[in-house]
Parts: structure tokens; sequence; C-alpha cells
């Protein structure tokens, strides 16, 4: 199983929740804007606590409000894209790739080379993050998060700021991507086209409205 | 009037200055990091009070923070009678008492300076460098320390300029001694009182003024030379 997700979390006046069971593969959250997609995201990389529930990933269990585990955000080994690209300003295209190396260890699921070539990075190496161009900045988050050796990825709306052209790019970059590491990706969208091109394992996550009992979504796929 | 030469016993008074001066802002940066660090970042009951406190140099009559020193700080008093009973260290009448009275008045801007910086951090960058595998310490050395450096350097060059400028706190606390305390402005304030002094006032004011507006020209430097790379990152 890759991702096995229970959590609720109260923000505000609205409840925000998810029961999912998932085979391997791309699991695609879908559902509105201001649903709590983001906010699940952030549980699972552990910048937000659920008020209850557990979170376990590729058998490891990253959070447990019973068993009181709480892994902290940099031992959870997840490869988090935002939708903003987050880049270091301070440094190189290059210091920025190799930031997370250090947690991946001896046997990284690709080497520095390979992830070049993958994601097209080479011309980019010298440059400063000021410089690039969404498209490119996107590439680059994706190739500083998968050198960080991560045991699955969070993917936040990552074509959100991408013109047509440069959106096909990139998702033909995660498929191949996906296809050569295995790594699980738990996929966050509004726009379920460009998720079914990547996966047909789509939970959809409803609008949770300030009024009456919240509705959580639920999915056992595979 | 001629100007003339910088004599001996300026070059003295120069060195002096300097040598407080740069004692003061070193003994200040961590603790205003700190402080300024707990500003911009924690929520904690007292902060409004803190904050306050912090600034109180700023606005209280150096005179009375001088007093205050020579009460907390003298030889009867409840710091620095401990400080003589343990280490036999005494700030009165000493350079190193000059120091601690510059470090107290500059604290205020270095603070302010190096809180500014802090809160314009990205902490989403923060976040980044944690989902990457950072811990709280690679984080704040590799992200929030470089990017917060532009304030925190401008801190130091307005903290040192406020240090040479120092008067009323040094010379209640550690009066007027030639070579130990008699700082740039102490030393200006003297040759005033003397008959055939002015030759002398003139060519310390003008290593003053030098002096400071090149460190406000250096923070200012450093200042701009930190924006277009925020402004960069924004989109």
């Amino acid at each position: 199983m890759s991702f096995d997700i229970s959590v609720r979390r109260r923000l505000g006046e609205r409840s925000i929740g998810l029961d999912l069971q998932s085979g391997s593969g791309i699991v695609a959250l879908f559902g509105p804007s201001g649903a709590g997609k983001t906010s699940i995201l952030n549980m699972v990389a552990g910048l937000l606590q659920p008020d209850w529930g557990r979170i376990a990933v590729a058998g490891v269990r990253l959070f447990d409000s019973e068993a009181r585990i709480d892994l902290p955000v940099a031992r959870r080994r997840c490869g988090y894209i935002f939708q903003d690209d987050r880049l270091f300003p301070h440094m190189s295209v290059e210091a920025n790739l190799l930031y997370g190396r250090k947690r991946a260890g001896s046997a990284p699921a690709i080497d520095f080379t390979a992830m070049v070539d993958l994601l097209g990075l080479g011309a980019l190496l010298e440059r400063r993050p000021a410089t690039l161009s969404g498209g490119e900045a996107q590439r680059v988050a994706i190739g500083r998060a998968l050198l960080s050796g991560p045991a699955f990825f969070l993917m936040d709306e990552p074509l959100a700021s991408l013109d047509g052209a440069r959106r096909d790019d990139i998702l033909d970059r995660i498929a191949h991507m996906h296809a050569l590491t295995a790594i699980p990706i738990l996929y966050v969208s509004h726009d379920r086209d460009e998720l079914l091109r990547l996966t047909r394992e789509i939970v959809t996550i409803p609008y949770q409205g300030s009024s009456g009992s919240p509705t959580f979504a639920s999915a056992r796929l595979q | 009037m001629t100007l003339g030469a910088i004599t001996p016993e300026e070059w003295a008074v120069i060195t002096l200055s300097l040598q407080v001066s740069l004692a003061a802002v070193a003994i200040t940066l961590p603790f205003a990091f700190a402080i300024a660090w707990a500003l911009a970042r924690w929520r904690f009951p007292g902060k409004i009070l803190l904050d306050a406190l912090v600034h109180l140099p700023l606005v209280v009559p150096p005179v009375v923070t001088g007093w205050l020193l020579l009460l907390l700080l003298g030889p009867n008093g409840p710091i620095g009678g401990w400080l003589d009973r343990m280490f036999g260290i005494s700030l009165l009448f000493r350079w190193t008492g000059a120091a601690v009275a510059a470090a107290i008045m500059a604290a205020p801007l270095m603070i302010r300076a190096m809180r500014l910086s802090i809160e314009a951090v990205d902490r989403r960058l923060e976040q980044a460098a944690q989902t990457l595998g950072a811990g709280r310490i690679r984080t704040l050395f590799t992200i929030s320390l470089p990017l917060a450096l532009p304030g925190v350097l401008t801190g130091l060059v307005l903290g040192f300029a406020r240090s040479i400028g120092e008067f009323g706190a040094t010379i209640t606390f550690v009066s007027d001694i030639p070579g130990e305390t008699r700082t740039l402005p102490i030393a200006i304030y003297a040759g005033l009182q003397q008959p055939d002094g002015e030759a002398s006032v003139t060519r310390l004011a003008i290593f003053s003024i030098a002096l400071c507006l090149g460190a406000l020209l250096l923070s200012e430097w450093l200042t701009r030379r930190a924006s277009p790379q925020r402004a960069g990152h924004v989109l």
C-alpha cells in the first residue's frame, strides 16, 4: 500500500478530512479551490498537524495521534512540489538541486546526470532562480525534490502558473519520472483533464461548507 | 585658523573610539539577533513589554541610562559587585565600561534592523528546506540567516555608527579619562572647554562626520544590494 491516510483537521469554521487507502502509483486528489487539498498535503508532509488520525506512506508510519507518533518534516522523506517553485533565491540552480542530497545518502533513486537529462536542466545549472521562467523553475523544483531521495512525492498544482505547452512538457516529464523511479505520487489539482493524463486513481474532495455535518472524502483504491 | 595634522593624542582618541565601538557591536550582536528573532517569530506573554524595553535606550535621556548603569554595574551595584567578587572585573572608569554603555545605546537600532529583515524572510522557503531533509539548525544557517544577512549587516553598521557618537551614558558611567574612556565625542566636548582647543575639535569633528557618513552609505548600499534579489523572487 502506498498511501494510507485517515485524518481530520478543523481550520476555523471548516473541517477537513480524508480517508484514503491506495495501491502503488499515482493518486490524484481532485476538488474545487478551498476544499482543503493543500491542507491535506501539508498534513502528509508534516507542515500541518492533524487534530486526529494516522498517516502512513509506503509502510512507514509518519503520524498517529493515538500512538503519539509525529515524525518531523525533515525525516518524512517527502518530495514536496509546491504550487510556487520555492527555489532558494540566494543559491544557484545547481546548489538548489543539491540541497537535499545529504538525506538521499549513498544510494539515490537517480544520479545527478540522469536527473539533469530527464528534466532538461543542463543549460540552467549556473543560473540564479530569479532569472528562470516559470516552467524552468518548476523543473528545477522537481529535480531538487527528486535528488533528496524521497520515499514519495506530494505535488500541489505544479502546473498552476504555466501555460499550455509548458504544462504538457511538465506532465510528460512527471509521467516519465514515475515510470523510471516508481516513487508514489499524491497529486493535487482542480483540473480533471490534467489528472486523467497521469492516473485513473482520482479521489474527489468535496467542498466542506461551514454549515451542516461535513462529509469527508473516502476511497479505497485497488 | 589652520587645520593642521592629527596629533598622536587625537589618534589615541580615534583608535580608542574604534576599539570601544567594535567591542560594543560584537557584544551586542548575538543578543540583538536572538531578541530580534524572538520579536519577529515568537508569540509569548510580555512581548509588547519586551519590545518597549528594547526601544527604551532610544528615548530615555542618555544620562539616565548612564546613571542606571552606574547603579547596576558600579562596584556597589548588584551586577557590578558580583562581577568584582567573582572575577575581579570592574567596568567603572574603564574602556570596557564605555563599550557596555555604547552597546546598550546601540542595541535598539541593531535589533530593529535585524527584526525587519527576519520578518522579511519567506517562511515558505524554510518549509521547503525542511521537506528536503534540513533540520532546524541547517535551515537557520543555510536559509534564514543568508536571507536576513543584509539586515544583520545594516544593523551592525548602524550600531557601530551609533556607538561612535555615544556621549551621555558614557560620560555619566565611566567619566572622561584620557586614553581609557575619552572617545571622540568626549574629546570634542573637552576640547571645546579649552581656549586653544578649536583646531583639534575641528579635526576630530571632521573625522567623526566622515566615519559616520561612510557607515550610513555602507548600510544604504547593503540594503539596496539585498532588494533586487527579493523582488526577483516574487514571481
